[in-house]
């Protein structure tokens, strides 16, 4: 175990270095391109043992990647606002195809108009792809976020996006503790999958289906994206056994004893929503941060769990579900609390849109306004 | 390199059962492919006829693994999975003859979506055949114009006949500085075996195209697809040429046409033939227009001839 203090984006690099990861491919884009910068780095100088493949496009990128998962490699690629957008249809792809992949988001708004700063609308807008997707908060969260993702895609052959805010967390320099070589080998044994895209295994892949082959696949893929919360939680326990690093489960939450207003908020903002709750309490309302780590599969039940009766949900979304009240986690938590019997209320603000600073006074002060809104 | 028909090995690529339809132009090309490289392969498919035919799961009509990727994913998918293949014998997690990778796409995936991932496979010069069937238009949908639709050609989208010339693609990927670069055609087998034979062997991007008559778009007998690929070769309409490391050589009977050593069949024993070109034959400028078409011919062979004295 070694302390640094380094940015983001060099976290996540030496996360993925120390997976010992076969396959890197991708397209260097505002402000991922500093991870990619490093692994093609690293490779060169033969510090870590990969092919990097320099591709044209995020579309490619993600071709490259999902065609290498099938022969059973261990890949990575990342990347950010429209380069994740015009990945859409290979994440489908991926997904659909029970492919084993890793990819870092760093996120950013998404165009037009341009915008080089954070929010989450690169993300939720891939919610249906049939990923998993995690949120980190901290420069370390992102070290171990990309860990336990091949852990847990190897597991459950569901491809995983660690997502990260751009800037305030891929640039900023943070201190987080790397991990020993010996147990992330340990943890993460070589990938060696039931079957590989080669003509010693044979088969098919990606074939025409009629509907009474296809409507299976689909109906597994949804079955198990919804049970994977527990294995994501299970393999938490296990690295935390292993490092000592724990992040949360599902969620993270702060102050909730005795707790009635819950602010529910992803990714650096709710680093900030811990000052803010400190603000709340200092003034006597009894304020929680609940921040959710795990956005795909949507952790319903525990959502649920965590707040009790009569509880106050407050919603800070870094996004817009349009066409709707507000943001994604806005209708997501609606639906998750709609056979409540008690009388829980929900209510939600779109914030921190393209960058926006976000302040714990400021985010304290929102959190006001959506309380009268509940009075 | 000598290839005689008899002694090909009887493995065969394409298996009974294939959806394709009668004289289809790909299922004859594979046949030979798979005659040239052998059992030890993998093969990359965007959506076309080839795919279509593949019959619906758990069943396949191909030999050999198949990945069927996306529309625009060909160049890119089969990079990534010739490199991790390299990274994977490197480690010793696979053990043996590291298998041919290759595309088998038609000409809507290699000239109009696709060209984007393939252009940036060949200028990184990753290692696996991109083989084009070429038929001439998007055949799979049911014959819309291709950015390789001739021009005056009909198709669903060009009813009139198509007003713009096709690109001409294999001369393109010729100047990305491949290590090879081939034309062939169904009529003319034991050349097509011997430039995937060649291809085999070169590490590097190496790119094919079969030009692939397709007798429900072009509207000819099911029964004369070699017949139709053999005029197409004779008219001088299609040029058999290759290109190790840039060294442009054509091959016969090109290199006679373009030597003047023979003279080409007429151009309306080879369009008269198609439906396509069906509204050429009542048009006031149909003169005109065979004179148009020759002309490009002359054009054409002069060019290519030219480009093999480099």
């Amino acid at each position: 175990m070694k302390k640094i203090l380094d940015t983001g984006n060099a976290a996540c690099a030496l996360a993925v270095k120390a997976a010992r990861v076969d396959f890197v491919a991708a397209y260097p884009i505002t402000p991922q391109t500093s991870v990619v910068e490093k692994l093609a780095g690293y490779i060169a100088e033969g510090k870590m043992n990969a092919k990097y493949l320099p591709v044209e496009s995020e579309h490619s990128a993600m071709s490259a990647v999902a065609a290498a998962a099938a022969a059973g490699a261990r890949v990575f690629t990342a990347t950010s606002s429209q380069g994740l957008l015009y990945m859409h249809e290979i994440l489908h792809y991926a997904a659909g195809g029970r492919l084993s992949l890793v990819m870092a988001n760093v996120n950013r708004a998404v165009c037009a108009p341009w915008c080089l700063y954070v929010d989450h609308q690169d993300a939720v807008s891939q919610r249906d792809t049939g990923w998993i997707q995690l949120f980190a908060a901290s420069t370390q969260e992102i070290y171990d976020s990309i860990i336990l993702a091949y852990k847990v895609t190897e597991k459950i052959h569901i491809p995983v996006i660690v997502n990260y805010d751009g800037f305030l967390l891929s640039h900023s320099m943070m201190p987080f503790e790397t991990v020993d070589q010996d147990i992330i080998d340990e943890f993460l044994p070589p990938f060696e999958p039931a079957w590989r895209l080669h003509p010693q295994w044979g088969g098919t892949f990606g074939n025409v289906t009629p509907a009474e082959n296809y409507a299976p696949f689909r109906h597994s893929l949804a079955a198990d994206i919804r049970k994977a919360g527990e294995v994501i939680e299970k393999i938490a326990r296990e690295f935390e056994k292993l490092t000592g690093h724990w992040h949360g489960g599902l969620f993270d939450a702060y102050r909730t004893e005795d707790a009635e207003f819950f602010l529910l908020s992803m990714g650096s903002m709710a680093s900030e929503m811990e000052l803010a709750v400190d603000i709340l309490r200092d003034k006597g309302i009894p304020a929680a941060s609940i921040r959710l780590r795990v956005f795909r599969p949507f952790p319903a039940e525990e959502l649920s769990r965590l707040l009790p009766d009569g509880a106050r949900l407050l919603v800070f979304d870094r996004n817009y579900a349009f066409g709707t009240e507000g943001g994604v986690l806005l209708a997501e938590s609606k639906a998750a609390l709609f056979n409540r019997k008690d009388d829980i209320k929900v209510v939600g603000r779109a914030v921190g849109l393209g960058g926006e600073d976000l302040p714990a006074d400021f985010l304290a002060e929102k959190a006001r306004e959506m309380m009268e809104v509940l009075k | 390199m000598s290839i005689s028909i008899k002694d090909l090995p009887d493995f065969e690529y394409v298996l009974p059962g294939s959806a394709a339809c009668a004289g289809c132009p790909s299922a004859i090309a594979l046949r030979m492919v798979g005659k040239a490289l052998g059992e030890n392969a993998i093969m990359l498919m965007t959506p076309s006829c080839a795919v279509a035919s593949i019959g619906p799961l758990p069943k396949s009509c191909y030999s050999i693994p198949v990945l069927n990727v996306c529309f625009a994913s060909a160049g890119a998918s089969a990079a990534g999975l010739a490199m991790a293949l390299d990274a994977l014998y490197e480690k010793g997690r696979l053990t043996g003859e590291k298998p041919t990778i290759f595309n088998w796409a038609g000409d809507g995936g290699t000239y109009d979506i696709g060209f984007q991932g393939i252009s940036a496979a060949a200028e990184r010069n990753d290692d696996f055949i991109h083989f084009c069937y070429n038929n001439e238009a998007y055949s799979n949908t049911g014959m819309q114009r291709s950015g390789a639709t001739p021009i005056y050609a009909a198709t669903t989208t060009t009813p009139l006949g198509k007003e713009v010339h096709r690109k001409n693609l294999p001369l393109l990927m010729l100047e990305h500085r491949v290590p090879y670069v081939a034309t062939a055609s169904l009529a003319y087998p034991t050349d097509l075996i011997r430039k995937v034979k060649k291809a085999k062997d070169i590490r590097g991007f190496k790119y094919i195209e079969i030009h692939a008559p397709c007798y429900t778009g072009w509207k000819f007998p099911s029964s004369d697809t070699v017949k139709m690929s053999r005029l197409a070769v004779q008219t001088g309409s299609w040029l058999l040429w290759e290109a190790e490391f840039g060294k442009v050589v054509l091959n016969s009977p090109t290199s006679l046409l373009a030597a003047e050593k023979i003279k080409p069949a007429p151009l309306e024993e080879y369009i008269g033939k198609q439906g396509r070109y069906a509204h050429l034959a009542d048009s006031p400028q149909k003169e005109e227009i065979l004179a148009a078409m020759e002309k490009e011919i002359r054009r054409e062979l002069k060019f290519m001839a030219a480009r093999a004295e480099l």
